[in-house]
């Protein structure tokens, strides 16, 4: 059976930077994938160019055996590819509620009468029920990565993008976004997770990859992976600060 | 069953004083005299322009300089349709709305091609070449102008009074209907993603929202009510030609100015500005240049102060909403979400 999102050597480059460098990644149906790497490692570009917001320079992006290269980012949200932004993008003159029921209604196609519960039943999830009719854009850092979960939840997504949702989090409430997202994978979510926090990332995905100047320079068990002598060279003075 | 609400007590304050002012201007003509009738309908006139405007920038993000290009079709289409065809004002006004929306279209897949300033002076370009095409209609009067037949306008109303009243309904109907359009659109589906466009157009595009197809949309949308309402501003004018049909300065740059002294993005925006506006206007005027001097100063406190505008400050500072456009999740005492 064909991955359910593969990046087929994607390359891209800005001016002399080259960000991805032939890069190919397959996740299967069912499977939670970390991705580590220093910061500028082209991470984030790696998470664009498969949500649809950069194109690349080479390469294709495929969804459930489809070539979705040449899609725009809503149409792949429609399909079930959805991207939680490393930097939150609330829509601050909207209510934390109707930010939900936006990416319930248009990210699943159903009709916004229909989504209410479910967006109610996400907020409660993700811990926002008591915020439901609040402004997005008064929200502090830690509730606006609970908000960009909740949207990209709310789209009915096969492929969960996330992006350093637990950067900033306290112990306690990195724990509780855990839970969150072996809640998620439970549900049958497939999910590619970047994230700094290692211990978050260990304790919730299958396989780890390491990004570094623009390709894969490892990749396997996360606890291997963490322990070998090339990751420890490039990223653990990073990982010592997570 | 989650229980979702508009109204809020604001909401329901605004629309219970929407109502009586909506009455009391319908019936203006039993307590104004000829020249406030007159300013009236030219103020309804800027607030619909300006509505849309709001509509095509405060919200989809479309910032066009080039509105006047279906003020001006609109105001030809009248001209036009009435010398050649003998079709009454009335009539024309309400059919230069279809007929500018079929316009727009080709325009749009023209102009969309490009982004941000570069389509900002792309509507500008496109509106400057519907003058120079007016310029060159010698039956319309080419580059001086023309006047709307006097028969034509005499045909209207059995008299004068009758026929200034039938245009100060129908100045109000048309700002109504615009106001009234805008409303539904945004308590509907394709408001909350308008909304959504509005707030954060990549985090829009990454919930499933067809940014670019909502935009053609309103774009299409705009120019129906734009040119209807140019149609209007010219059968109360008699007169057109393409240098005041096709005016960057009083069919963009007012409405502009309006939209951001008002509050750009809000649907109250508008009307606060076009009040403002006038209120500037009428007692500054007298003041010759002085007056647009006067004008752009007060824009510029205004975007220093608040640049949301009046109404985004009232909104930022008492959380107001004059019109229920707002969903409240109704919450049980347990703080779940369940029917009451």
């Amino acid at each position: 059976m064909a991955p359910l999102l593969a990046l087929d050597n994607i390359s891209k480059r800005f001016g002399a930077v080259v960000v991805a460098d032939g890069i190919s990644l397959a996740l299967n149906a069912g499977e939670a994938l970390g991705i580590i790497g220093p910061n500028g490692a082209g991470k984030t570009t790696l998470f664009a160019i498969a949500a649809g917001a950069l194109a690349p320079d080479a390469g294709r992006v495929l969804f459930a055996g489809e070539d979705i290269t040449g899609l725009s980012p809503d149409r792949r949200c429609r399909k079930g590819l959805a991207r939680a932004f490393q930097i939150p993008q609330p829509f601050v003159g909207m209510t934390v509620f109707e930010n939900v029921v936006v990416a319930a209604a248009f990210g699943a196609g159903e009709p916004e009468a229909a989504v209410y519960d479910r967006a109610a039943d996400l907020l409660d999830r993700c811990g926002l029920a008591d915020k439901a009719n609040r402004s997005a854009g008064g929200l502090t850092l830690l509730d606006r990565k609970r908000l960009e979960l909740a949207r990209a939840l709310a789209t009915k997504p096969r492929v969960l993008l996330l992006d350093e949702v637990a950067g900033g989090l306290t112990e306690h409430e990195c724990h509780a976004l855990v839970e969150l997202i072996k809640d998620v994978r439970a549900s049958g979510v497939s999910i590619v997770w970047i994230e700094h926090i290692v211990h978050a990332l260990l304790a919730s995905i299958d396989r780890l990859l390491v990004l570094h100047g623009g390709r894969f320079i490892a990749a396997g068990e996360p606890r291997e992976v963490i322990r070998s002598s090339q990751v420890a060279e490039i990223y653990m003075g990073i990982a010592a600060d997570g | 069953m989650s229980r979702v609400e508009h109204a809020s007590r604001s909401s329901r304050v605004g629309v219970a004083l929407a109502g009586f002012g909506l009455a009391a201007l319908a019936m203006a003509p039993l307590w104004a005299d000829r020249a406030t009738l007159r300013l009236l309908a030219e103020m309804f006139t800027y607030v619909a322009l300006a509505s849309l405007w709001n509509l095509l920038a405060g919200y989809a993000g479309l910032v066009s300089v080039g509105q006047q290009a279906f003020v001006g079709l609109g105001g030809y289409l009248l001209f036009a349709l009435g010398i050649q065809f003998g079709v009454p004002p009335l009539a024309a006004v309400l059919v230069a709305g279809p007929v500018a929306a079929l316009v727009s279209i080709p325009v749009a897949l023209l102009i969309f091609r490009l982004r941000g300033a570069y389509f900002a002076i792309g509507t500008w370009v496109m509106a400057e070449v519907f003058r120079l095409m007016a310029s060159q209609i010698a039956a319309l009067g080419g580059g001086s102008g023309i006047s709307l037949p006097a028969s034509l306008v005499l045909a209207m109303a059995p008299t004068r009074q009758w026929r200034e009243l039938e245009i100060y309904w129908l100045a109000l109907a048309l700002a109504v209907a615009v106001l009234v359009a805008i409303f539904v659109l945004l308590r509907s589906r394709h408001g909350l993603a308008l909304t959504a466009v509005r707030d954060n157009e990549l985090a829009a595009q990454s919930s499933g929202i067809d940014v670019r197809r909502l935009k053609f949309a309103v774009y299409v949308l705009t120019a129906f009510g734009t040119a209807m309402i140019g149609a209007l501003i010219f059968l109360m004018k008699l007169r057109i030609s393409p240098d005041t049909a096709f005016s960057v300065n009083d069919w963009t740059a007012f409405v502009i100015f309006i939209v951001v002294i008002g509050g750009i993005g809000r649907i109250e925006g508008p009307i606060i500005g076009t009040i403002v506006f006038f209120l500037l206007r009428q007692t500054l005027a007298d003041l010759g240049s002085l007056y647009l001097m006067m004008m752009g100063t007060v824009a510029i406190a205004v975007m220093l102060a608040a640049p949301k505008g009046i109404w985004g400050l009232i909104v930022e500072r008492l959380g107001w909403q004059m019109l229920p456009l707002q969903r409240r999740l109704v919450l049980e005492p347990s703080g779940k979400a369940r029917a009451r």
